[in-house]
């Protein structure tokens, strides 16, 4: 679809809008729908729909393998990090209170980090995905 | 919705079965907003309907577009799905009825979690209150399912291409 004009200008008209609604579901998730795991997806999505219209090199160089593999880890470690400061702040694992002064600001504090790792590591498990499907060959 | 998924099983075409199931899950995602259930419908519509289809898609570019003739008439596979159906459905008149607020999900912790979540958390969105605050263990564990199933299939495929 690399010669397709229309599609070539309305995916680049369209992308920044995607992320855009990427990071904002991620970051309103505590005040309306969403939250790590939607825009993980949605964020992912943008990348899927720029390397099937631009080729799959170019969405390569969007999001580079490498940087989508490590991205699965450390959005799991992040996650089970934030239990671990909770220890250390001195209180249970997983525990969100103790990560400010003021209990409530812990918690969001907490949510914050913990729903970032989801979007980590769901954004990277499906990108990888769809380059692992989308990058064999037929007979291979 | 029933006439998608009996229109998906009859269907020999790949492709128009990926389209399908496509359009079962904007219509599952409908029904979900129409419960309020606001959060699970857009995963189902991000995930059922937009990176499944493409992921689907994907492999049907590997497999080829047509399903293959059934070697034989598939009885046992037909009756171990019938028997697990009436069982699911024998289960089903135990459950309480729809939406009655005597059922025991509700009198548990939900209505603590109403109560005390915006005050404890100073987050409106109780699904996220509940998901990452609460329920952080459970929250952890899906990531590291997700996590998982990703690595599981990264190692499945790769050593496939280095043959």
């Amino acid at each position: 679809m690399k010669n397709d004009l229309i599609l070539r200008i309305a995916a680049k008209l369209l992308m920044p809008f995607m992320l855009l609604f990427a990071v904002y579901v991620q970051f309103h998730g505590d005040f309306g729908p969403g939250g790590g795991f939607q825009a993980g997806v949605i964020g992912a999505a943008a990348v899927v729909f720029y390397a099937i219209v631009f080729g799959m090199a170019a969405g390569r160089r969007l999001a580079p393998e490498p940087v989508v593999e490590k991205m699965l880890a450390a959005g799991a470690l992040l996650y089970a990090g934030v239990g671990l400061a909770g220890i250390a702040l001195g209180g249970n694992y997983l525990d969100y209170f103790v990560l400010d002064a003021d209990p409530v600001h812990g918690q969001h504090r907490g949510i914050f980090w913990v729903e970032a790792g989801v979007a980590l590591t769901v954004a990277g498990v499906m990108l990888k995905l769809f380059y692992m499907f989308a990058g064999r060959d037929r007979d291979e | 919705m029933a006439a998608t998924v009996v229109a998906m099983a009859l269907q020999r075409n790949l492709f128009g079965a990926v389209v399908l199931f496509g359009i079962y899950s904007f219509l599952m995602a409908t029904v979900l907003v129409a419960l309020d259930a606001v959060d699970v419908a857009m995963t189902e519509a991000a995930v059922g309907a937009g990176i499944s289809t493409v992921l689907l898609l994907s492999a049907l570019h590997l497999a080829g577009g047509m399903e293959a003739k059934a070697l034989e008439r598939p009885l046992v596979p037909l009756a171990a799905a019938l028997a697990v159906g009436a069982v699911l459905g024998y289960g089903m008149l135990g459950l309480p009825a729809f939406s009655d607020p005597q059922a025991p999900i509700h009198t548990h912790v939900a209505p603590r979690y109403l109560k005390e979540g915006p005050r404890e958390t100073g987050v409106p969105n109780v699904v996220t209150a509940v998901l990452a605050s609460y329920r952080g263990y459970d929250t952890l564990g899906e990531t590291i399912v997700v996590f998982t199933a990703g690595a599981g299939v990264i190692a499945l495929l790769r050593r496939r291409k280095r043959r």
